[in-house]
């Protein structure tokens, strides 16, 4: 099964806004009341697709909950550069932990709202990749495990980049990190190392299982929305582009998120009790070159001379990723 | 003061008081760009500023929106050529907006519904027009709107020039054209019939008349001499057409042949096919890649059954064949006599061969320049070397249409308008182009163009009913939301919600956005996730 899109011939029906849609179909960040979670005056560099998908994936989460959450932080730049005391750009309850115990932390919260019979409030722990796939990852797991009723979103920029572009579980192979230079034989991130946990909390069975993109604003907030609306622990994993770290212009975020999409590299579906339920198809496939040209992580590869079977190596991960979700249905 | 807690030294803070728009290097700013279908339209329409109506169904709105450029949408959705059209962004995507298809809905909305426009107060001023053809009735309207009073001399039984009296009736019901003009008169502005002008200044001086505009179109057939048939049965196109709006039908023999490769031979023949002539044939010197008429004309004239001769020139004739010799291209494409003759079966002739402007009367009034084809010099204001006298349409050098000749109505109205203040009329500044590289095509959906209803071959062969049917209020909606507002902000929220900075500020529904300059980073996503282009990145001066 495939999301359904809304079909309406007119111009806009994949923008944020559209003043030919009614109300209920628009999104939240259309709206003149949305939260504005993360406020302006934050240190995020120019175009940060972090900063971007943490106020999309909270605003739909604050208006799902009737404004009634509390998020717990792991360190990382969402935590740095919102945060740098006396200044915080949070207008959320918004709690910093460690860079590794942000899950455990949201479970603690949780069981004292159980305790304090509070059924109303949505707990939701966030981090990076490195904070979620590495450090904090037993953390994770066991709230997975125990079906803590808290929502993690991780926001995947495919490297530590708090701390100056160290490579993660979640860096894609070939890319060029501070501790994966683009020298030797087999310049970048080695092939075959990494993790992939979406898949790995699909894996525990929990109630819900989504990936989602900065891309795709209409995808990202229906699933923040239904994730709000399930209890149990729920796992959300968000793609966004660093341009500092991935070397991209600014300006591109959204392309370069949206190539990622289209391409296939990264897939976007949906997974309930360890069962993937549905995915959202791709609209316009391109090779996976367009995604990756846009990247000075990439540079290496485009030579001279190319490293065609690198290339090929990525593009069959993105095409494996195209049969084993579906996305060209 | 109040004391902190223990180790702390400063107050809780919010983020605003870090002002980031101190990091910019680039600025986003909102801007209007010029959309190419606003810049191909002969007559000037804002296409772009009344689809943004028509898309949400408000129709009045769009009506008076285009009827400050042009009075005869229900006309002009039907009879011009659309350059507009082959200009359309989305022609790069998949087919440009039925643009034509949504302006004819919008001219048969306000002809149902009676819509009217607001006329200024009056200015006590007074002009004259002659020619009731599109120039003159578009020059009449905008004056009548800035407040003037004007008269019209129409040398012809009824108004309309040539939409009346060449574009036959299966393309233009007359209904449409009457129903335009009336709306016109019904502005104030008066229309003498049956009075030819033949001495310009004697008419000015007796209607004290402060200004005069001349539209007398092109109405004196070129012809040519065919040895051996008689005069009689040869007829000129304007004639013939023009005949088809009396009361008795024109003359014809049993077998028609038309002179001409162009639009008009076109009509001619499918008008004449309509009378129940047949076989009707066209004859052409050059062959179809060649011809001046447009490839679908053709194509729709061949469906109904027109013949066509391609490459043949009519060398002499008798009382029922025409002798025709055979021609060929040579490198130029100019066609040469091959010296191969051939007969063909035909009693009458039609020449369509063009037609040049009637304008000899004017040789006597000074100051007007009057070229050797019979076309007016005018400045670029329309006016002619007389001050006061103006002149558009057919009658002056340049293209002909009857979009050319309504927007060179609004121009030289303007300019009169200006000459009886005393003053200039300055056009404002034009906006960059809106071009489709500045557009992000990702956020519009696949829709293809939507197609009019066609009248079926039979009824096409056989009445002057209109082949062409109009979109249903559904369908032309539809069409409007094609539109991709090429660089005009159609409020769609994108930049509000691509800012990472929260930086774009929506001023409310239908308002648009500003940009908060204190925390913009300048990072540029906002113009470069702006699908229609509407956000310039500048560069910061500090
Ligand atoms: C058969 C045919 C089909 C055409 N089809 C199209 C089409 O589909 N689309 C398109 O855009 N264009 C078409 N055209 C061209 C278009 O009709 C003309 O370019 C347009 O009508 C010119 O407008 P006008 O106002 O300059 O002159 P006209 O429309 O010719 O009007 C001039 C008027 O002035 C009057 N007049 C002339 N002399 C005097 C005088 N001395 N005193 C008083 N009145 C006078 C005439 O009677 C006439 O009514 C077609 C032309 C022909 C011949
Ligand atoms: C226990 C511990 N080790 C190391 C650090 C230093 N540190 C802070 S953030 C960070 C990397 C964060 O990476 P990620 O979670 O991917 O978030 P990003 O900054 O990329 O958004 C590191 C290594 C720390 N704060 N705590
Ligand atoms: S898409 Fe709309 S604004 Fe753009 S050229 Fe076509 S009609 Fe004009
Ligand atoms: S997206 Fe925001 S920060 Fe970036 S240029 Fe636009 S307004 Fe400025
Ligand atoms: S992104 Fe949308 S709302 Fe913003 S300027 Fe462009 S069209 Fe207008
Ligand atoms: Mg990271």
């Amino acid at each position: 099964m495939t999301t359904e899109r809304i079909k309406f011939y007119q111009t806009g029906t994949f923008t944020a806004g559209n003043r030919l849609l009614d109300e209920a179909t628009r999104t939240v960040q259309s709206r003149l009341d949305r939260t504005n979670s993360l406020n302006s005056g934050h240190r995020a560099c120019q175009g940060c697709g972090e900063a971007l998908g943490a106020r999309y994936a909270l605003d739909a989460a604050m208006r799902a909950s009737h404004n009634q959450l509390i998020a717990v932080n792991a360190t990382g730049c969402l935590e740095v550069f919102s945060s740098p005391y006396p200044e915080s750009a949070w207008q959320i309850p918004w709690m910093h932990s460690l860079f590794g115990n942000a899950p455990a932390v949201a479970s603690g919260i949780a069981a004292a709202l159980r305790a304090k019979r509070r059924d109303d409030v949505t707990v939701i722990a966030q981090g990076g990749d490195g904070a979620t796939v590495d450090i904090g990852f037993g953390c994770l797991s066991g709230m997975f495990e125990r079906n803590d009723d808290v929502l993690y979103l991780c926001y995947d920029n495919e490297a530590y980049m708090n701390t100056g572009i160290q490579r993660s579980g979640a860096t894609p192979p070939f890319a060029r990190t501070n501790t994966t230079q683009a020298v030797g034989e087999h310049p970048g991130n080695p092939i075959g190392n990494g993790k992939n946990v979406p898949r790995i909390a699909l894996a525990h069975g929990i109630p819900y299982v989504a990936t989602a993109s900065v891309a795709d604003l209409h995808d990202l907030e229906r699933k923040v929305t239904k994730a709000i609306g399930v209890r149990g622990a729920r796992y959300i994993h968000v793609h966004v582009p660093c341009p500092l770290g991935w070397g991209s212009d600014p300006a591109h975020t959204m392309k370069v998120a949206r190539l990622a999409v289209e391409s296939g590299l990264f897939p976007l579906f949906e997974a309930e009790f360890g069962k993937v339920i549905c995915s959202t198809p791709i609209r316009r496939k391109v090779p996976v070159e367009r995604y990756l040209e846009l990247q000075t992580r990439f540079k290496h590869l485009f030579g001279p001379p190319q490293d065609t079977e690198a290339l090929a190596a990525i593009q069959a991960m993105a095409d494996d990723n195209i049969a084993v979700y579906g996305l060209m249905e | 003061m109040e004391r902190t807690p223990f180790a702390i030294t400063l107050d809780p803070n919010t983020s605003l008081a870090n002002h980031t728009g101190n990091w910019r290097t680039m600025k986003p700013i909102y801007v209007d760009r010029l959309p190419p279908c606003n810049h191909a339209c002969p007559a000037g329409e804002n296409i772009q500023a009344w689809l943004y109506h028509a898309e949400e169904g408000a129709y009045e709105e769009a009506w008076q929106q285009l009827m400050q450029d042009n009075p005869m949408p229900a006309i002009h959705g039907r009879v011009c050529y659309h350059p507009c059209e082959s200009a359309c962004n989305r022609g790069h995507i998949d087919e440009a907006v039925s643009i034509h298809a949504v302006e004819r809905f919008l001219g048969d909305q306000a002809i149902a519904q009676g819509w009217r426009v607001a006329c200024a107060p009056r200015t006590g001023k007074n002009v004259l027009v002659i020619g009731a053809g599109p120039g003159g009735l578009s020059t009449a309207y905008h004056l009548a709107r800035m407040g003037h009073q004007v008269t019209i001399h129409e040398a012809g039984p009824q108004a309309g020039g040539m939409m009346r009296y060449g574009i036959p009736k299966y393309r233009l019901p007359r209904e449409i054209v009457d129903a335009e003009v009336a709306r016109i008169q019904s502005m104030g502005v008066t229309i003498r019939l049956n009075s030819r002008v033949d001495d310009l200044e004697a008419t000015m001086a007796e209607g004290r008349f402060d200004a005069a505009f001349l539209a007398l179109g092109a109405h004196l057939a070129r012809r040519v001499e065919i040895p051996g048939v008689d005069a009689k049965r040869v007829l000129d196109a304007v004639t013939f057409l023009r005949d088809m709006e009396g009361a008795a039908r024109p003359k014809l023999g049993r077998r028609v042949a038309i002179y001409g490769g162009g639009n008009t031979a076109i009509d001619v023949a499918r008008s004449v096919e309509r009378l129940g002539m047949e076989p009707v044939i066209i004859i052409y010197r050059r062959d179809l890649g060649h011809a001046p008429a447009f490839a679908s004309e053709i194509t729709e004239a061949q469906d109904e059954g027109v013949q066509f001769q391609w490459l043949r020139r009519i060398a002499q004739g008798d009382e029922s064949t025409l002798t025709v010799e055979e021609m060929a291209l040579d490198e130029q494409g100019k066609p040469q006599p091959t010296g191969r003759f051939e007969r063909i079966e035909a009693d009458s002739v039609i020449l369509a061969l063009g037609q040049r402007a009637d304008t000899g009367f004017l040789r006597r009034v000074s100051g007007l320049r009057v070229r050797e084809d019979g076309t007016i010099e005018v400045d670029g204001t329309m006016m002619t070397g007389r001050p006061g006298i103006f002149a558009g349409g057919d009658m002056v050098p340049g293209e002909q249409s009857v979009t050319v000749a309504t927007g060179q109505g609004k121009k030289a109205a303007r300019h009169i308008d200006a000459y009886l203040r005393g003053s200039a009329y300055v056009k404002p500044e034009a906006h960059e182009p809106a071009t489709f590289s500045r557009l992000n095509t990702w956020y519009y959906t696949d829709a293809d163009a939507s197609k009019q209803p066609l009248l079926n071959l039979v009824r096409r062969r056989s009445s002057f009913d209109e082949i062409v049917g109009g979109l249903d209020a559904d369908t032309a909606l539809l069409e409007a939301r094609r539109c991709l507002s090429c660089g005009n902000c159609f409020n769609c929220d994108n930049c509000y919600a691509v800012c990472p900075d929260s930086a774009v500020i929506k001023l409310g529904p239908g308002k648009r956005y500003a940009i908060n300059y204190d925390y913009c980073k300048g990072c540029g996503l906002c113009a470069e996730e702006c699908p229609c282009g509407a956000i310039d990145m500048v560069r910061e001066v500090k």
